[in-house]
């Protein structure tokens, strides 16, 4: 069994190696850091990864190496009834345990000095006099996004995507109002869970500008998995340019098709769920529609926001995410078209 | 005569002894002698079988998820169908496979390893299997009529609250728990009293197996354990069904209070799966490496520990629910501790291997096969104990492998190996070995292929309990490399089935100690006798099989005509009086069903309980009604 088992081993750790090398550069990856906070703990992790690899190795070849050892077959006697092993033997046996144990309880200590100096050096990453406060709100199955200001008029609300600008450390204030969701963007940092009740807070920050995936890490219910939030990191500029645009309320339609499609909106059901600043709808159920247009996905990100995947969602919502809590709306296909545009235009 | 021990001392009136205990020990006839049979061989094949049948529920639960998972948002199962099943798969797994599945190892060979001729209390564990089985329809009651539970096999509220989750189908989660603590409280008293109180003369403290000693401190466990997942789902339904506010937060409540009652059980319960598993490894190891395992002392006080430590880690399953830095790293180093314990284990049995002259048997396959797995599942286990480390791979499918590999890799194959190991001892028949040897490597490739890949998974972003993804993330060629391995694993099932089958019908004829193993269970014949051993063996070592035939002793003078055992001291095995145990009953069923009836119906109508408990009541009078000895009937 030796060499075979020896060769299964080394097959395994050269397609875990191989595949962790061709895993970089993702968009939702442990291994591929882009702030401080998954960088320290990338870096711890590959400390983990080469210390335990290694033990591990060992271990294994102490264990095929009694394979070596010589026997009678399938016949051989109890040693206790034949020859009892020299008490040499014994106390070399004991002390290469004990030795082993003693290592064992100096690495972990290692690893333990390792992993709480790392937990401490990622508290202290954050921004002493306060900063951008980012409000995120899990939600059935979608998130609520909320920019905090001391100045009330300057807060914005949006959903599933947030905008943070490059090199700057964020707070994240995590809250849920029905079941326990996980914030969690793998590039930027590890989970905080959303737990109704209680406030968790969380320090990100990126250093390469980037759209970086996140989903729901705690069991929600139907629809955990479509629960994906995405981080938009920018420069200080063009943060300051979407910010500012957010804090608009919605642009009036200026064509009659878009002007057709706000009065659809307004007569339909869709103005009990959904807001749009600046309009009569003011529904607080639902995501807010006022920048709707300059989003990057639709259903909590489900599907991309174009205006074909946008007309599938509006008509048969429960295709595109089964069970979710958007209503099914009757909308004639003569109205369809330019709801769609009108929504698509809320940049 | 019918001799079945190997050896037997010289006493006068030996047939007459053995025919009288052949009928003492005789089971009844029919279903009625069927549901009344209070002997530990039949109660715990009973337990192996339902649990191995629920081994093969869970893992077509598996193959199912497997399928789904194949291809990015694939359509095969919906999401509700998916949910239930993962909660099914889970459920199963941990309540109704392992740890029943070791239970009934357990009630089979403890009693034959302490050399006794039955558990301490025989109706209490027939009882306790009955309460299994009423778990495992109603659970899969619910499975067949679309109320399978869907909210996660630890069933987080508020998402587990009446609010999100309307129906039935939590409720018959948290009830088909209590049947399970019911029965695995009792198997723990069984056990403890049955090491504690009955061992065989000569089987001082230090000289008990080491498999025993697992159980002993797994039961203990279990006692520690149990009570805090009752008040769990107490809590859960409770709240469900009469209104409570113990953990939902719309009313007050505090949903971490569940969380942290939950896994203080929860955690343990991983032990309590794994710790049994550890004393099989032990076991197989001392036979087939022709050698007593290496640092008995250090194997006892570190499985001890274990058990302590077991307590005191169950934060590191809640780091991503904010906790203070002092906490965390309480618990990193609480949690980091238990590998010391588990390193000493593993070092001495590879010292055993060292010193001995090992001798490659199945299940000595599976050991090595075990030693692999589980050591990789420790080091991705210490990972897990960093909070930082945690903060990022906590939910995701690296814990799924995680998991896998230490539940899978620390329980389940060793547990395949007592298969292989035990198997003659259960049935008089050896399994093949060849066919033996294609089932291990196919099991352990099949494994592997299925679990390592998704430690890259969960680095790459994929948290679990997702029913599909989209392309774009690229989890689609791993997840299939996974599925191709379920398969395989399936095979391997498949395979393991096929050899327990043609071996039952045609394997070699094993004998008594087909592997010159070294404690009491191979005295007695393959299969056992119903009374296990015509004269109870002395153990004079810590190996009393291996010690020559003609200096082995007996204890002889105990009366045949009625279930008598020796009950010994315990701490020395002195013998100190003798004790009836009671034979076939109906009463054990009779409880089991009346308690059913409150249990299932008190998820419908809390009326239910009172209606119950009187008919437990009743069913309790019956159980204990006074039977008199026919030579104690004057003087009553």
């Amino acid at each position: 069994m030796s060499w075979y088992a020896r060769a299964a081993k080394l097959v395994c750790f050269a397609a875990f190696m191989a595949t962790l090398a061709f895993c970089t550069a993702d968009v939702q990856s442990v291994v591929d850091p882009v702030g401080p906070q998954s960088g320290k703990i990338a870096g711890l992790w590959w400390f983990f990864f080469w210390l335990l690899g290694a033990i591990f190795l060992l271990v294994m070849l102490a264990a095929l190496w009694t394979l070596t050892r010589p026997n009678r077959g399938f016949g051989q006697e109890p040693l206790e009834a034949t020859h009892q092993i020299s008490e040499e033997t014994q106390n070399r046996t004991r002390r290469v345990v004990t030795g082993a144990t003693i290592a064992t309880v100096v690495i972990l200590f290692v690893l333990i000095v390792a992993s709480v100096g790392t937990g401490k050096g990622i508290s202290e990453l954050r921004n002493k006099e306060g900063g951008l406060t980012i409000e995120v709100m899990g939600i059935q199955w979608w998130w609520q996004i909320t920019y905090q200001t001391s100045d009330s008029s300057l807060g914005v609300t949006t959903a599933n995507e947030i905008h943070i600008p490059v090199g700057r450390p964020v707070q994240i204030r995590g809250l849920a109002n029905d079941v326990i969701h996980s914030f969690w963007v793998p590039n930027l940092h590890g989970k905080a869970d959303l737990i109704p009740s209680r406030v968790n807070t969380l320090w990100i920050q990126a250093d390469k500008p980037g759209v970086y995936r996140g989903q729901c890490a705690e069991f929600c219910g139907l629809q955990h998995a479509h629960m994906i939030i995405y981080v938009v990191a920018e420069t200080p500029d063009k943060f300051r340019v979407w910010y500012d645009r957010q804090l608009q309320p919605a642009a009036p339609p200026s064509d009659p098709v878009t002007q057709r499609g706000q009065q659809v909106f307004m007569n339909n059901a869709c103005v009990y769920c959904h807001q749009i600043r600046g309009t009569d709808a003011a529904g607080q159920n639902g995501p807010d529609l006022t920048h709707f247009g300059s989003r990057l996905g639709i259903a909590a990100n489900t599907v991309p926001n174009t205006p074909g995947n946008l007309g599938g969602w509006i008509a048969d919502p429960q295709s595109t995410k089964p069970g979710n809590h958007m209503a099914t709306i009757a909308v004639n296909s003569s109205d369809m078209q330019p709801l769609i545009d009108y929504l698509e235009s809320l940049k | 005569m019918i001799q079945t021990q190997d050896v037997l001392p010289n006493v006068p009136n030996q047939e007459e002894d053995i025919s009288d205990l052949e009928r003492t020990w005789r089971r009844g006839r029919g279903l009625f002698g069927w549901l009344s049979v209070t002997t530990h061989q039949a109660i715990g094949m009973r337990y192996i079988v339902t649990a191995f049948i629920m081994l093969c529920a869970g893992g077509i639960e598996a193959l199912l998820m497997r399928v789904q998972l194949a291809k990015p948002n694939n359509t095969f199962l919906n999401p509700d169908l998916y949910n239930q099943i993962f909660t099914t798969h889970g459920t199963t797994m941990m309540f109704l496979f392992a740890v029943p599945m070791m239970e009934g190892m357990a009630i089979y060979l403890i009693p034959l390893m302490c050399g006794t001729r039955n558990v301490a209390f025989p109706r209490l564990n027939a009882f306790g299997y009955w309460m299994f089985l009423g778990g495992v329809l109603f659970l899969y009651w619910g499975v067949f009529t679309g109320a399978a539970p869907d909210m996660g096999w630890f069933a987080y509220p508020p998402l587990s609250g009446p609010q999100y989750t309307p129906g039935k189908r939590t409720d018959v989660w948290a009830q088909m728990i209590t049947f399970t603590e019911f029965s695995a409280l009792c198997v723990a008293t069984e056990i403890i009293v049955t090491i504690l109180k009955m061992r065989t003369p000569g089987m001082t403290l230090n000289r008990i197996p080491l498999y025993v000693w697992s159980l002993l401190i797994q039961s203990f466990m279990v006692i520690f354990a149990m009570p805090a997942v009752v008040v769990a789902s107490s809590y859960l339904l409770s709240d469900r069904t009469i209104a409570t506010h113990f953990v939902n937060p719309s009313e007050g409540g505090d949903p971490l209070l569940y969380q942290h009652v939950f896994w203080f059980f929860g955690h343990p319960e991983v032990y309590i799966i794994f710790i049994p598993a550890l004393g099989f490894v032990s076991a197989i190891v001392s036979a087939n490496a022709r050698h007593e395992v290496f640092g008995y002392p250090a194997m006892v006080l570190s499985q001890i520990a274990n058990g302590f430590i077991a307590f005191g880690l169950w934060v590191h399953h809640m780091f991503a629910t904010g906790l203070p830095q002092i906490g965390e790293a309480f618990f990193t180093a609480s949690s980091m501790m238990i590998a010391i314990t588990s390193g000493v284990q593993i070092f001495c049995w590879i010292a055993t291997l060292w010193t001995g002259r090992p001798r490659l048997t199945t299940a000595l396959y599976f050991v090595y096969g075990f030693i692999a797995i589980f050591v990789l599942g420790g080091m991705t286990g210490v990972m897990l104990a960093s909070v930082p480390l945690d903060l990022q791979v906590h939910d995701t499918y690296f814990v799924i492998a995680h998991f896998h590999y230490v539940l899978i890799g620390g329980a389940v194959f060793p547990l395949f190996g007592a298969f292989y190991h035990w198997f003659p001892k259960m049935t008089g028949r050896l399994m093949s070995e060849k066919l033996g040897r294609w089932n291990f490597w196919v099991l352990f490739i099949g494994f592997n292929l299925t679990f390592f890949p998704m430690h890259i998974l969960g680095l790459k972003g994929m948290p679990r309990r997702v029913y599909t993804y989209p392309p774009e993330v690229g989890w689609d060629f791993i997840s299939q490399l996974a599925t191709l391995g379920a398969f395989i694993i399936a095979i391997g099932g498949i395979m393991f089935v096929a050899n327990v089958f043609m071996s039952r019908k045609s394997g070699a004829v094993a004998g008594n100690n087909p592997w010159d193993a070294d404690s009491l269970e191979w005295a007695a014949s393959s299969p056992p006798a119903e009374y296990n051993f015509e004269y109870l063996p002395v153990a004079t070592t810590r190996t009393p099989m291996w010690v020559p035939r003609e200096e082995r002793a007996f204890v002889t003078g105990l009366r045949t005509d009625r279930r008598e055992v020796l009950v010994t001291t315990l701490m020395d095995a002195e013998p100190h009086h003798r004790y009836v145990l009671p034979g076939s009953s109906i009463w054990p069923f009779i409880a089991a069903v009346a308690v059913s009836i409150g249990f299932v119906g008190s998820v419908f109508n809390p009326w239910y309980v009172i209606s119950g408990s009187i008919l437990a009541f009743v069913a309790l009078v019956g159980w204990f009604w006074p039977k008199y000895p026919p030579e104690l009937k004057g003087e009553a």
